[in-house]
């Protein structure tokens, strides 16, 4: 395992209190009608989002799915935007026009969160093959579940990026059931050993639910993109906690509660402070990160709440690169 | 000026493209071999305008038959500096990538609230005419022109090949281009400088005061020819070509219909919501009360294209089908029955 400064461990922790707090509190806000339409929590998940942004570079691409708060948290991006966006403010990340199922934000690298499973892992590719032409550098990544691991469009990709030895990660998010249905009942044998079919190695992360454990693998996968050496991928067995959406009522007839009650055990938060308590971080410091991430998530509904709603002289807006082709 | 094919401009646009700009890239099947023949300048791989040769295998890729995952990196690349011409061969294979065009492509510039460009160009050739069955023969272009955030050309002309390709190049929208296989060897004098046509601009083929034909793709020469062949007998025909279908030149339209006070709409794709109803509908809307006769749509039927030729012929808009339709909206006697295709 990679040593690690103290620095990145700390911001390790905060980002996946950021991603707690804010999709906790978007439930809240879904329930309250505060948030309209409905959102996808990442609770539980952190680890394997924080531990996959936090390998990448600054400047590093991404896409993402329908459960997409917490990518462009973990890579960085500034919260109030991005909660603006989940209420339909004019001041969200997407200027209203996403919503929590397409939030993004181009300055961080995050290209986009998409609604149809499956969809955006070519996106993601596509800006692997843009380092590649422009030899910039830059690696990305694309975040997909085990449902979207189904799609034919994820084969396609990962068949381009072989060939083509693109600087490309596929990051698996295997938290066992796409909606209803458990991974087990719809897919044939190992999602990470698909890889071997398009010669590229294929790594499955059995402890999802510890960030250093996701970090390291992803690191390995960056580098080796970085390198040249074409993509990886990247399997990682996690959980989420909550309802497939918010407001969702399917019970726990497909869920059993004990096996939420193992994975609750292991929270990824709770696992990742006794580890940071090991190495010298004291009481007050990891309260104090806690307390920061409530208090980044309390100012991100503030700034929404102030924000005025689009006005409908922009409806039109960005439809095309000009005005005038909008009828 | 210099004779150029249809086939010719569209490859002598794209290597001007690729000469003026480093982020221009040209993937797609069999473009390293020049199959389709847009990536080279002449007829064998050693000749010095091969693409290949010229460009080198980072900016000329060959992809893998795998459609979907090629217009999805191809808008991946162009939301992150490259300028991709993706070249998807038949128009039929567009719906292998239906989803990408639809939720990506076109969506995510306005979806991400601007944040990202889309400058790709999608070229397909529409094989009908040339026998090659139900599968290879569709004109799907009113398909897309129902996807809000696309561009669509149709160019007619050689000429307007070589200049709407470069103007899409240089969009920073998704453009797709429909081609048709039928006008590929259509040759005229074209000026070999470069040279843009903008988007949304329509052209007049002809000038007429009685009837206005608004025809697309290869209906555009039979229309002239229908329009030739009626002004002997003494009306007065003008062709208006849409070249771009969105944004539609509704005022070249409109203006031109306000004029003659009849309309005729001529183009290959299928009847039910085609690009003939929309410029129906527009000018019925816009100017119903100038129209002196019923607006006419001359289209293929609704139905797949069959194979044999006896058959297949009877499909598109043809001189005589047009000719038919001028006919009847300046209230001329038919000359023989009016084919069922009208
Ligand atoms: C193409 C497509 N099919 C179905 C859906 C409906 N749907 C939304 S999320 C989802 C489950 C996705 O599961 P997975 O990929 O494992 O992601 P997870 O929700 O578990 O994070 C389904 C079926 C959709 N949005 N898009
Ligand atoms: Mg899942």
């Amino acid at each position: 395992m990679a040593e690690l400064a103290r620095d990145t461990l700390r911001e390790m922790q905060l980002r996946m209190l950021r991603i707690r707090a804010f999709d906790e509190r978007a439930s809240k806000m879904v329930k309250r009608g505060h948030i309209p339409g409905t959102v996808h929590t990442s609770i539980g998940q952190e680890a394997q989002v924080v531990g996959a942004t936090m390998a990448l570079g600054s400047g590093d691409y991404m896409s993402g799915n329908h459960r997409s708060h917490g990518h462009p948290i973990g890579k960085g991006s500034p919260l109030g935007p991005l909660m603006a966006e989940l209420v339909g403010k004019a001041t969200g990340v997407c200027k209203g026009k996403g919503g929590s199922l397409h939030l993004a934000d181009f300055a961080v690298g995050s290209l986009g969160e998409s609604g149809i499973v499956g969809s955006s892992i070519p996106i993601a590719n596509g800006a692997a093959l843009s380092s590649k032409v422009l030899n910039n550098g830059k690696v990305a990544l694309a975040f997909f579940g085990d449902g979207a691991a189904n799609q034919g469009v994820l084969y396609e990709s990962m068949n381009m990026a072989g060939v083509w030895e693109l600087p490309m990660i596929f990051l698996c998010e295997n938290n066992q059931y796409a909606l209803s249905t458990p991974a087990h009942t719809v897919t044939s044998g190992i999602i990470s050993e698909r890889a071997a079919g398009f010669g590229m190695p294929g790594i499955r992360v059995e402890e999802g639910q510890d960030v250093l454990a996701v970090y390291d693998a992803v690191s390995a996968a960056v580098a080796r993109a970085r390198a040249g050496d074409g993509p990886t991928l990247v399997e990682v067995m996690t959980y989420r906690y909550n309802e497939h959406s918010e407001g969702l009522r399917l019970g726990t007839d497909y869920r059993n509660a004990d096996e939420r009650e193992a994975w609750l055990k292991k929270d990824p938060i709770m696992l990742f402070r006794h580890y940071l308590a090991s190495q010298g971080f004291s009481d007050d410091e990891l309260d104090g990160l806690q307390a920061t991430a409530l208090a980044e998530v309390d100012a991100a509904v503030a700034f929404s709440d102030a924000s005025p709603y689009p006005d409908l002289s922009v409806a039109f807006d960005d439809l095309y690169s000009d005005k005038e082709s909008a009828a | 000026m210099t004779v150029m094919s249809y086939l010719g401009a569209i490859g002598a646009a794209q290597r001007e493209a690729m000469d003026a700009d480093e982020r221009v890239i040209i993937i797609g099947e069999d473009v390293e071999a020049n199959v389709y023949g847009t990536t080279g300048g002449g007829k064998s791989r050693s000749d010095k305008g091969d693409f290949l040769q010229r460009y080198g295998r980072n900016r000329i890729r060959n992809t893998p038959i795998s459609e979907e995952g090629i217009v999805g990196a191809a808008a991946g690349a162009a939301m992150t500096g490259l300028r991709p011409i993706v070249d998807l061969s038949y128009s039929s294979f567009l719906y292998m990538a239906m989803d990408q065009f639809v939720n990506q492509v076109a969506k995510n510039r306005y979806m991400f609230g601007g944040q990202a460009s889309m400058p790709v160009v999608f070229r397909s050739a529409m094989f009908y005419g040339l026998n090659t069955g139900a599968h290879h023969s569709d004109r799907p272009y009113p398909m897309f022109m129902n996807v809000p955030g696309l561009k669509i050309i149709a160019p007619a002309t050689p000429a307007d090949a070589k200049g709407l390709l470069r103007s899409a190049v240089d969009s920073d929208d998704p453009i797709l281009s429909f081609e048709a296989c039928l006008l590929w060897s259509t040759k005229e004098d074209v000026d070999e400088n470069e040279f843009w046509i903008p988007l949304g601009v329509a052209r007049t083929a002809r000038v007429g005061t009685d009837v206005t034909v608004v025809a697309i793709s290869s209906s555009v020469p039979e229309a002239v020819a229908a329009a030739e062949e009626l002004a002997k007998e003494g009306v007065s025909v003008e062709v208006i070509d849409p070249r771009t279908l969105v944004p539609l030149d509704r005022g070249a339209i409109l203006r031109s219909v306000a004029k003659t006070g009849r309309l005729v709409v001529a183009e290959p794709a299928h009847r039910t919501c085609g690009a003939a109803a929309e410029i129906s509908a527009l000018v019925a809307e816009e100017i119903f009360d100038s129209l002196k006769a019923p607006i006419i749509r001359v289209t293929a039927p609704d139905m797949q294209i069959p194979f044999s030729p006896s058959l297949e012929k009877q499909m598109y808009p043809t001189k005589a089908t047009i000719a038919a339709a001028i006919r009847r909206v300046v209230d001329l006697p038919a000359l023989q029955p009016v084919a069922a295709a009208v």
